[in-house]
């Protein structure tokens, strides 16, 4: 998963500071900007959707209509016109490719710029199974006959709703209901891609999933959704990695993203995001709307969620917990890095209702330019819920002294026997550190790097390890320019 | 030729109180000097100004290292050309694990030195190496830079990067203090090691018993941002005997 030098090397050749800002020139096949329901009827056709679907996404549609844009919690935002932007975008050459060979080469060399191991040979060296979403489709999932072998499916949600409608007929909308809120009712409504995988009854998933995420087409929204399925005894670990092309306009991505764990089942998902953040002057980047939810089902069933989050001009996303099943354990992990003019409000919920449910919450919020980073997160504790724990963290560590951190928790406990315990520092950059590192011959740059991920620690080794290497080279770029 | 390090009249000031006040001093490649002086006289400030230290304005003279003035140096560059600074007080750098601190900051000098980076399992082989010398377990290489070290076993990890980034000056920050009698000979012995005529060293101390171990060429006594008397082995004794009475007069 890793980029070889070289590519690294060309990549910021090419595009200067956002190491993914290209731009792969292939054609796509769009459609009109707008929304409306003809626009809905063409992006279902488009997916060769049997009519439950198409019936479920016009409904969605008329929800979304009679809602109102969400009030914006610690965020500074412009109105989102909805008619100017592309509902569907799909590189023309690629609806279905059957195998590799079939996917459009300058896709392919994109995929290689991004450091995605996508060409076969690549990955077997490797453990990683690959479903890579452009714009509106999936374009490639690798790996899928090894895991058919023990049951596993995993594949583009566009095919999953074609063959296998009655599980994703049972589950899409039952974590995160269509009027959860604004974004969700949206992209129920216009949905592209996104990969759905089941785990059946005692398997443990034998690789690592993961899915990259492209904007490509300039004005495009993306809307994808996921659906994670881990049945009785089942266990999977999910990645998904997300970038953008450098561009001057904002660009919407509002995803949906349920797990389902049932009986002693657990469910590791993580998440590398870096879409365009936008340059200096918070000109351009992606607001990044995202639903993430998972339900513990069964007793004794763990969702845990990681996240470093580095890009986007906006992001807006509380991956939750609800922690149904007896004994069943949430868990949140984040890094949350902002810089120049980012704004990220981020955290999570963590809903007990199941006896004796506990769940973590490691968050690490870095500001740095003159950045705005919010932890949000909700615990609460249903009747039910009898000794029922909670332990959060919140940490925030300031890069400067124009940036903001703020940490908003609320706790609601209706039953008296839990136990919940909440830390939070904050922290600046000590002039101590850095000088102690570049003494030691180490640059200004790399310096704060080393100091931010020491800061990350705790939530970076939750990370797989291919992907923790990543996460940190992404922390040091993110942090470019940020002091001195 | 010119002396490894040569300080010409330097001023400096931290904020605006002016705290160096025109100290003279010139290391000869391989010699080994003595800087002794009360608290508050200026000796941790010198060291910081030596290593470029933000805040710490020269305000008057010039330091040149080779012959080159250093001044519109940055502190990373000064320390990848051959300057280190044991510290006083080591910083604590939570979370940073000490074999990725300590790769790095050998990394920064190869890269700049056109050299490949180091190999990983022999960097690690070299460190516990090195680490052995100074009785530093393989658990404090584990743990994040200095966080939780006790005060003399951070001394030794100041010296263990010492002996890891082989420099051709180091400035030791009070290296003795705080060490018990088995400790300030691992230290002594650590630094004895690198001593080597192409390497100069400025050690700071308050104790006459570090130059029993780390005999110097010279030393000095700096009071009141200057220094006042320079001699031989024998002045460390002087002011062990005596004190500093008197010597600010002595200017
Ligand atoms: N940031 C600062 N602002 C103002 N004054 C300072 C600052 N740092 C140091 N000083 C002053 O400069 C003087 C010299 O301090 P320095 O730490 O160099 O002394 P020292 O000789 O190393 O003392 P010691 O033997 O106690 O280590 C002291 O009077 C100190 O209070
Ligand atoms: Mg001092």
């Amino acid at each position: 998963m890793v980029a070889t030098q070289e590519t690294i090397d060309t990549l910021e050749e090419v595009t200067g500071k956002y190491k993914y800002g290209f731009v792969t020139d292939i054609e796509s096949d769009k459609a009109p900007k707008g929304l409306n329901e003809d626009i809905i009827r063409f992006i279902s056709a488009k997916k060769d959707e049997p009519q439950w679907m198409l019936d479920w996404r016009l409904k969605a549609f008329a929800t979304w209509q009679k809602m109102e844009t969400p009030d914006w919690a610690k965020l500074d935002i412009e109105p989102i016109d909805y008619q100017d932007i592309h509902y569907y975008a799909a590189p023309k050459s690629s609806e279905g490719p059957e195998s590799l060979d079939e996917v459009d080469p300058e896709l392919l060399k994109t995929y290689a710029k991004l450091g995605i191991p996508l060409d076969e040979q690549k990955i077997l060296a490797g453990v990683v199974a690959v479903d890579a979403v452009f714009d509106s489709v999936s374009v490639a999932t690798t790996f899928r006959g090894e895991l058919a072998k023990v049951g596993v499916i995993f594949c583009p949600i566009s095919e999953a709703i074609r063959d296998y409608p009655d599980l994703v007929k049972k589950y899409i909308g039952s974590v995160v209901p269509v009027a959860d809120n604004y974004f969700s009712a949206l992209n129920s409504a216009v949905f592209t891609d996104g990969s759905f995988v089941y785990i059946p009854k005692g398997v443990r998933c034998p690789m690592e999933l993961s899915t990259y995420f492209r904007i490509n087409e300039a004005n495009t929204g993306q809307f994808e959704r996921t659906l994670i399925i881990a049945e009785d005894e089942a266990y999977v670990s999910y990645l998904e990695g997300c970038t953008a092309p450098q561009r001057d306009e904002n660009q919407l991505h509002a995803a949906v993203v349920e797990l389902v764990a049932m009986d002693d089942a657990e469910i590791k998902y993580s998440t590398v995001q870096n879409w365009y953040p936008g340059d200096e002057n918070g000109l351009g980047g992606i607001y990044n709307f995202v639903t993430k939810r998972g339900a513990c089902r069964g007793d004794r069933s763990k969702i845990s969620w990681t996240q470093v989050e580095t890009g986007s001009a906006i992001t807006w996303k509380y991956p939750s917990c609800i922690l149904q099943g007896k004994d069943s354990v949430g868990e949140f992990y984040s890094v949350a890095l902002t810089n120049n003019l980012q704004q990220a409000d981020t955290g999570t919920k963590m809903i007990h209702i199941g006896e004796g449910s506990r769940s973590t919450i490691i968050s690490k919020g870095i500001s740095a330019g003159r950045s705005q980073n919010c932890y949000r997160g909700l615990v609460r504790i249903q009747p039910g819920a009898e000794n029922a724990r909670n332990f959060t963290q919140c940490d925030s560590l300031l890069v400067g002294d124009k940036c903001g951190a703020h940490t908003v928790p609320y706790i609601v406990s209706r039953n008296p026997s839990a136990k919940i315990e909440h830390e939070a520092t904050t922290s600046r950059i000590s002039e101590d550190q850095l000088f102690y590192c570049q003494q030691r011959g180490i640059s200004t740059e790399d310096s704060v790097s080393l100091i931010v991920n020491g800061f990350c620690k705790e939530v970076m080794k939750e990370l797989p390890m291919e992907f923790a290497v990543e996460a940190q080279k992404l922390i040091g770029i993110s942090l470019e320019g940020s002091v001195g | 030729m010119a002396p490894l390090l040569e300080i010409r009249d330097l001023h400096a000031s931290v904020g605006d109180t002016p705290i160096l006040k025109g100290i003279n001093l010139a290391i000869n490649v391989g010699e080994i000097h003595a800087i002794m002086g009360p608290n508050g006289s200026g000796k941790s400030t010198m060291s910081y100004v030596l290593a470029g230290r933000d805040g710490y304005e020269v305000t008057g003279g010039d330091i040149l290292m080779n012959g080159v003035s250093m001044l519109e140096m940055e502190s990373d560059e000064r320390a990848r050309a051959g300057m280190f600074l044991a510290f006083q007080y080591p910083v604590e750098l939570p979370g940073v694990g000490g074999m990725s601190f300590l790769r790095a900051a050998v990394n920064a000098r190869r890269i700049e030195a056109g050299e490949d980076e180091v190999d990983q399992l022999e960097f690690v082989k070299l460190v516990r190496a090195k680490a052995k010398n100074l009785s530093i377990n393989d658990d404090m290489l584990k743990r994040a830079v200095n966080v939780g070290f006790s005060g003399g076993e951070k001394k030794r990890y100041e010296i263990l990067q010492m002996a890891l980034l082989e420099p051709v000056l180091s400035v030791l920050d009070e290296t003795d203090s705080g060490l018990d009698v088995d400790a300030l000979k691992i230290v002594s012995d650590g630094v004895n090691l690198l001593r080597d005529p192409a390497r100069s060293m400025l050690v700071i101390t308050h104790y006459q018993r570090l130059l029993n171990h780390i005999v110097p060429d010279y030393v000095h006594i700096l009071a009141g941002g200057k220094i006042r008397r320079t001699g031989g082995k024998e002045l460390a004794l002087e002011v062990e005997e005596s004190g500093y009475v008197g010597i600010d007069d002595a200017a």
